[in-house]
């Protein structure tokens, strides 16, 4: 049976389609989490997808991180499920307490939209672990908030638990230690402002966003 | 009821609060805003931050209760603490009723 990949909409997503559409691609099953609903509906791996979640109000994920369905998701999580959450959705689930750190403003105020190269530094995470550790991937990037920033005694601790899964090669955005992506100690959880969903075909420019999600396709059809 | 006085009630307050980045954060508003006003003549200006207000109203018995449920709001939503620090001003304005 197919695995079953939940994507949340919150007002104001804008990229669930393309999550659906790449999970679909791969042989998944997806289907949208309604923000307002208290449940993740028994789904198998959930994608907290970008876009402007509650418009970005106050700050980015401050909103959308007390929607009825993020109860949920933190559940999920805590009980070992497979989260994602890309750009925006990483910073809702640094704003929802799942993942450590905060992402500001690009150094320099400057919105990055462009293809950047990504670095796998850990295959120990839900989304990296059919990637090949060292590999360079070829994923978009399209934000203003990405500045991924910690307290050093975090950084510290990102590093010797080996939770930094992707790095810039050439840092765009003023992020501390170049990190595109991190993982949580339990491994389940993963943000990370580049978009995997959009680097899902050669037509696209790349589908070097594969090797990431069938990761998670992957992780998904194992039992929590 | 006996002793009871007409604004023996939950007071009124004015809040405000002030939301900054951390010191040591960066905050690439206040450089830019910085690096941009000697171009119109101010080269004396330094150390420019750049925060946000918040303005509302609150009901609560007293004022220490009102300051301690703004900073928990502050704690659980205004601001995240990682990056971000606040300053709360509360005034009485009235008896609420």
């Amino acid at each position: 049976m197919a695995s079953r990949v939940g994507v949340v909409l919150f007002p104001g997503s804008n990229c669930e389609f393309d999550v659906l559409e790449a999970v679909r691609l791969l042989g998944g099953d997806a289907e949208i989490l309604w923000h307002g609903d208290a449940t993740v509906s028994g789904v198998d791996a959930v994608v907290v997808p970008g876009g402007f979640a509650h418009g970005d109000y106050l700050r980015p994920g401050a909103i959308a991180r007390f929607s009825p369905v993020m109860d949920a998701v933190v559940a999920f999580a805590n009980s070992g499920g497979p989260v994602v959450g890309i750009c925006n959705g990483f910073q809702v689930l640094t704003e929802a307490g799942l993942l450590p750190g905060a992402l500001q403003k690009n150094r320099g105020l400057k919105f990055v939209c462009t293809t950047v190269e990504l670095r796998v530094d850990s295959t120990d995470s839900v989304l990296t672990s059919n990637a090949e550790k060292g590999s360079v991937l070829r994923v978009p990037i399209n934000h203003f908030e990405g500045n991924y920033t910690c307290s050093p005694e975090m950084l510290n601790q990102l590093r010797e638990n080996d939770q930094v899964v992707l790095r810039y090669v050439d840092n765009p955005n003023g992020s501390v230690d170049d990190i595109a992506g991190i993982t949580n100690e339990g491994r389940n959880v993963v943000g990370l402002m580049p978009h995997p969903e959009r680097a899902i075909s050669p037509l696209l420019g790349s589908d070097d966003g594969l090797p990431l999600l069938s990761s998670l396709l992957a992780a998904a059809s194992v039992p929590a | 009821m006996v002793g009871r006085v007409w604004d023996d009630g939950p007071m009124l307050f004015s809040v405000q609060v002030e939301v900054s980045l951390r010191e040591g954060v960066a905050d690439p508003q206040g450089s830019t805003i910085e690096r941009s006003l000697p171009h119109l003549g101010f080269d004396g200006v330094r150390g420019v931050r750049v925060g946000k207000s918040i303005r509302f109203e609150l009901e609560a018995t007293d004022e220490s209760a009102a300051v301690a449920e703004v900073e928990d709001l502050c704690r659980r939503f205004l601001t995240n603490p990682v990056i971000e620090d606040s300053h709360v001003t509360v005034t009485a304005v009235e008896a609420a009723r």
